[in-house]
């Protein structure tokens, strides 16, 4: 059973930082293409939200591409800065975070195309430079629309199978995260130790769907 | 001259063309712009302001050249000091009565918070008679108060000439004939010259001291009051 516990906590950690990068990178590029009018704007958006729609395992093997040793980043992070990616709990949390992004990426990109362009207009000419207008008027404006995507984001790196498998292997208590733990413990035939796995997991995704909808009354239900 | 004004605009919307070339001067210290909507009477507010790009032209306002593409000269919008009064009025909807005035002084990437205070905010809440819905969010308050709201918010900032885009025109009969007095006095006691723009004829008699009629992006004719009064 401690096992359990050990990858509750893994898993904890890369969707907490998965999250955290998801709530910089989305919130950014989903402020940046409401605002931005360029030819190929479509095209991107499609690019980004293509991770919701394509099976995570092909995600992962993306990513190995990308940022596998023999990769030109990933040689480059490795020889530089001393950072590998694939099978280490960073990888993991890279492969959740791309097959979550686009939940916050659309959720903030919504939000701010609901923020009228002439409430920053007034907020320029009071004097408030573009940064002050971003933190002042437009993400207050957007943050609860925002914040369900940010938490229904946690709940699906919460439940990362494929990528994460695909990148950061199953090594117990390093990257074995909950989902992954229960299919090796069904493949292994302990069915104790799914059934613990399984209720535990299920008990963490339905405190995060309520305090989410405790955070955001109606906003999920509404999005699902 | 306290307005010098020559814009140039091409604005596309799909597969309508609209073209938009607005020049007047004028030393009135109540100029009016009068024309139907569509006539592009915002969008010159918008270039004056420097929140919409014009093609090409000039902008002098209160004897401060603010934009011109000749020299490759354009103040940005922060540092025009021109209060701008929105149509709808666009007050924050997430800040109180107090904030949203006080949202021009502070600095920074933080809101004034509610319990901010500075002489200026609060001479204007007097002033305003915004004390009792100091605390309220624009949703709470009444159309008068909302316009009397976004005027001190613009006005705080002590800027050097005010631009209002229809002020009265979200406001019932009665209340505009009032708060139309309460603006020429205002305009009178800070001695700051005041650019309107209006469809409505009586915004016209009562404030104008001369007017630029705008049709379809151009101007038509630019004379005092009476003259404009009588050509109607």
């Amino acid at each position: 059973m401690e096992g359990a516990w050990v990858a509750l906590a893994l898993t904890l950690k890369v969707a907490g930082w998965a999250t955290a990068l998801n709530l910089v990178l989305g919130v950014g590029i989903g402020f940046a293409m409401a605002r931005a009018r360029f030819p190929g704007r479509d095209v991107l958006d499609a690019v980004l939200t293509l991770p919701m729609v394509m099976p995570p395992t092909v995600l992962g093997y993306y990513l190995l591409v990308l940022i596998g040793s023999h990769s030109p980043l990933g040689g480059w992070l490795i020889q530089h800065l001393g950072i590998r990616l694939i099978f280490t709990w960073q990888g993991a949390v890279i492969a959740a975070a791309v097959v979550a992004f686009p939940l916050v990426f659309k959720a903030a990109r919504a939000a701010f195309e609901t923020v009228d362009p002439q409430l920053e207009d007034a907020a320029r000419t009071l004097g408030m430079g573009e940064v002050a207008v971003f933190f002042r008027v437009s993400l207050p404006l957007a943050w609860h629309a925002i914040l369900a995507g940010v938490l229904l984001s946690f709940a699906r790196a919460l439940g990362e199978f494929g990528a994460t498998l695909m990148v950061a292997g199953s090594i117990p208590g390093r990257t074995q995260t909950l989902s992954i733990a229960v299919y090796e413990s069904v493949q292994a035939g302990q069915d104790d130790a799914a059934n613990f796995l399984v209720a535990v997991t299920s008990i963490v995704c339905i405190a995060v769907l309520l305090s989410a909808g405790r955070l955001v009354p109606g906003r999920i239900a509404r999005r699902e | 001259m306290i307005w010098d004004i020559d814009l140039q605009r091409v604005l596309i919307h799909g597969h309508t063309r609209f073209e938009l070339d607005v020049a007047f001067a004028s030393d009135a210290s109540r100029l009016v712009l009068y024309g139907p909507s569509g006539a592009g009477k915002t969008q010159t507010l918008k270039m004056m302001a420097g929140i919409a790009r014009p093609d090409r032209g000039r902008t002098v306002v209160a004897g401060r050249t603010l934009y011109d593409s000749a020299s490759g000269l354009s103040v940005s919008p922060q540092e025009r000091r021109l209060a701008y009064v929105f149509q709808e009025y666009a007050l924050f909807p997430h800040l109180t009565v107090r904030q949203n005035i006080a949202s021009g002084l502070r600095r920074g990437w933080l809101n004034p918070s509610r319990a901010f205070t500075d002489p200026a905010v609060e001479r204007w809440i007097e002033a305003f008679h915004l004390g009792p819905v100091a605390g309220h969010y624009p949703h709470q308050l009444s159309g008068g108060q909302r316009q009397r709201t976004a005027l001190a918010r613009a006005l705080v900032i002590d800027p050097k000439a005010l631009l209002l885009d229809e002020p009265f025109a979200a406001l019932d009969k009665s209340l505009r004939q009032r708060l139309r007095q309460e603006l020429i006095e205002l305009q009178e006691r800070l001695r700051i010259p005041l650019l309107l723009i209006t469809h409505d004829d009586d915004d016209l008699r009562v404030l104008a001291h001369e007017v630029v009629h705008v049709r379809a992006g151009r101007v038509v004719a630019s004379a005092d009051t009476e003259e404009s009064v009588l050509v109607q």
